[in-house]
């Protein structure tokens, strides 16, 4: 009780000191402004490029399983170097894959090319080519936004047809329909039965520039020798574990594996792409950390050097105060608390500024914004800036010997 | 009882090489509702005095006791509570704080002692009254005249009903007609049954106390006590030099 009446009445008295002296406690906490700018800028930033990923990744879907030759993520050179030497997974192992896999909800082989799509006098290149069947559509969520997707028969027939991505639509038909178009992807001609939705991107490469064509025209064009991947729908994400270890029995069987060999593939989930993302946000928030810091310390070390000289301006004050009754504590405490609000302002006016900023960025460049808790963490750290600059001037200030201080002019 | 005792004091300054004996062993009663001046040539240790009756500071040797507590053995908690609780400082330069207002400089030694704010700024308002500044409340020390601001300081001094009103060269920054009108207050406020002690060199002021104690290197030179004649025509008796 009694400590919350003297700090109290200390914010009081240092809010009259620091009210006393505006212009320098405006330049004096400059630094801090710079300092919590940067800081909270930099979580947002962090925080807008985790909301974007975590957005463009939930296009892969939680509960899905990409069978492949190589891992997403090799942790070294040498390991990479050891997946050249597997063995394709090629279309007849795809279908066999297919034809055992009945416990879960979709497969679907996928092969990727790059092409150059053209239609009349237009065209654009490195188009993503992807061949697959008609499972495709459910596991990666690709909504059709005109005409329709692969059908069964699209899949196993004969029929070069194809569905585009919305970048692809725009570019190659700036007006008209492009449903029941032929349009040419590298030199063969296909028909337009379909167009998708735009699906923005992920990691800053388009989903939407691509054409999606049936596996049998894909391996016949692109030769029989491409790499395929199984993307595998479980819908089992209650036991993902359990589904996982389903698909890699039949993997292992359709690649005819002897028991104590090890696997010539790999199973790769979104959860590697979130664990990948995390390493390397954590990077750049540490360097972040780093820089801002410095900011900080530098702001920090300005406070400090005019709350020295508002102690020796005021020593006579001081030893007014400690005469008529202030103990050293009292005095300490205001000194701190002076610094603490000086901080504590320029950490305000700081996170205003950057709040501004990140509502000009997520305008014009990326999505970005400040959390609840980014925005209490910076202004913790202006806090704990105050109370690190502070405590040195606030200590002077309290030691002082009334007699001495008195005595000052 | 006395209100101030003070039994073979001693203070020593180091100086470098040099010991400076600033007070060599003074003893001293003041009673309760005493008026006392002290008086000395600069260097005779009044100051050292002061600062020792003030709890501003501690004696190298020597018992100080103060209301009956005893300052001599206290740490610099209790000291700044004392200060706060027995003593009321006048300043030869008013020190009063230039930011805060009449009545919230007068406040301050209420907030030191923990007062809650409404009660503070009744018995503020009362002292300011009490020193003829009831209309003057909400100034600044820049907007009030040299013996307003003295009597502002007076009225900080009396806000927490202090044992002593310790009142060093209070009159030493005013022109003699504003001088007089601080002393009479003074005067005033010695009738109302405070203990008032006044430091000081000037003899005119000196002449108002009932009590004059003289120091002299470090010690104590004279201590005479008189009834004042009515009013200004107050008698010295001569004072033995040594």
């Amino acid at each position: 009780m009694k400590f919350l009446h003297h700090f109290r009445e200390a914010i009081g008295a240092s809010l009259d000191a620091i009210r006393a002296n505006k212009m320098r406690a405006g330049l004096s906490t400059l630094g801090i402004v710079i300092g919590i700018v940067t800081v909270t800028l930099m979580g947002a930033a962090i925080n807008g490029l985790n909301q974007a990923f975590i957005r463009s990744i939930s296009s892969m879907g939680a509960d899905v399983l990409y069978v492949s030759r190589y891992d997403w993520f090799p942790a070294n050179q040498a390991e990479w170097g050891q997946w050249r030497h597997r063995s394709k997974i090629n279309s007849a192992e795809a279908e066999a894959f297919s034809q055992r896999a009945v416990s879960v909800q979709a497969v679907a082989p996928v092969g990727e090319d790059d092409a150059t799509v053209k239609y009349q006098g237009r065209s654009g290149n490195g188009v993503d080519v992807i061949g697959t069947t008609d499972g495709y559509r459910a596991i990666n969520g690709a909504i059709v936004a005109q005409g329709r997707f692969l059908t069964v028969f699209d899949a196993a027939g004969t029929q070069p047809v194809c569905v585009i991505g919305s970048a692809v639509a725009t570019n190659l038909f700036r007006t008209g329909d492009p449903i029941g178009q032929d349009i040419k992807i590298d030199d063969q001609f296909y028909q337009v039965i379909g167009v998708l939705e735009p699906e923005g991107a992920m990691l800053g490469w388009s989903l939407d520039n691509r054409v999606i064509i049936p596996i049998r025209q894909f391996l016949q064009q692109y030769g029989d020798d491409e790499d395929i991947d199984l993307d595998v729908k479980t819908g089992n994400l209650a036991n993902l574990p359990e589904a996982r270890e389903t698909v890699r029995a039949i993997m292992r069987q359709v690649r005819h594996l002897r028991p104590g060999q090890p696997d010539d593939f790999t199973i790769n989930q979104q959860d590697q792409f979130i664990g990948w993302f995390h390493r390397q946000t954590r990077t750049i928030a540490l360097i972040g950390l780093f820089i801002t810091s410095l900011a900080l310390f530098v702001g920090g070390i300005g406070i400090m050097n005019i709350m020295f000289v508002s102690v020796i301006e005021r020593t006579r004050e001081i030893g007014v105060c400690k005469a008529i009754g202030a103990r050293s504590g009292t005095v300490l405490l205001q000194f701190l608390i002076e610094a603490i609000c000086i901080c504590l302002f320029g950490g305000v006016i700081g996170l205003s500024l950057a709040w501004l900023a990140t509502l000009a960025v997520s305008k014009w460049l990326f999505p970005a914004s400040i959390s609840a808790v980014v925005a209490g963490a910076s202004l913790l750290v202006a806090v704990a800036t105050g109370v690190a600059s502070g405590l040195l001037p606030a200590w002077r200030a309290a030691r002082m010997e009334p007699v001495e201080a008195l005595r000052s002019e | 009882m006395s209100l101030i005792r003070l039994e073979n004091i001693t203070r020593c300054y180091q100086m470098g090489e040099e010991t400076i004996h600033a007070l060599r062993g003074v003893s001293l009663e003041i009673e309760r509702g005493e008026y006392v001046a002290i008086m000395g040539p600069s260097g005779s240790g009044k100051s050292t005095l002061m600062n020792l009756i003030g709890c501003l500071d501690t004696p190298s040797s020597g018992g100080y006791e103060l209301n009956g507590a005893r300052v001599s053995e206290m740490d610099d908690n209790e000291l700044a509570a004392i200060r706060n609780r027995e003593i009321g400082f006048v300043f030869q330069t008013f020190n009063l704080l230039a930011r805060l207002n009449a009545l919230r400089n007068v406040e301050l030694p209420l907030v030191y002692a923990g007062v809650p704010s409404g009660e503070r700024r009744r018995l503020a308002r009362e002292a300011l009254a009490q020193v003829g500044l009831a209309d003057r409340l909400r100034h600044r020390p820049n907007q009030l005249s040299g013996g307003q601001r003295q009597r502002v300081a007076i009225a900080r001094a009396l806000v927490n009903r202090p044992a002593i009103l310790l009142a060093d060269e209070p009159t030493g920054n005013l022109d003699s007609k504003t001088g007089e009108e601080i002393m009479a207050l003074f005067v005033e406020l010695w009738r109302n049954g405070n203990t008032i002690i006044i430091v000081t060199h000037e003899e005119d002021v000196a002449r108002r106390a009932r009590r004059v104690i003289r120091l002299r290197d470090g010690g104590i030179a004279g201590d005479d006590r008189h009834k004042p004649a009515s009013g200004e025509r107050a008698v010295i008796t001569p004072v033995a030099q040594t």
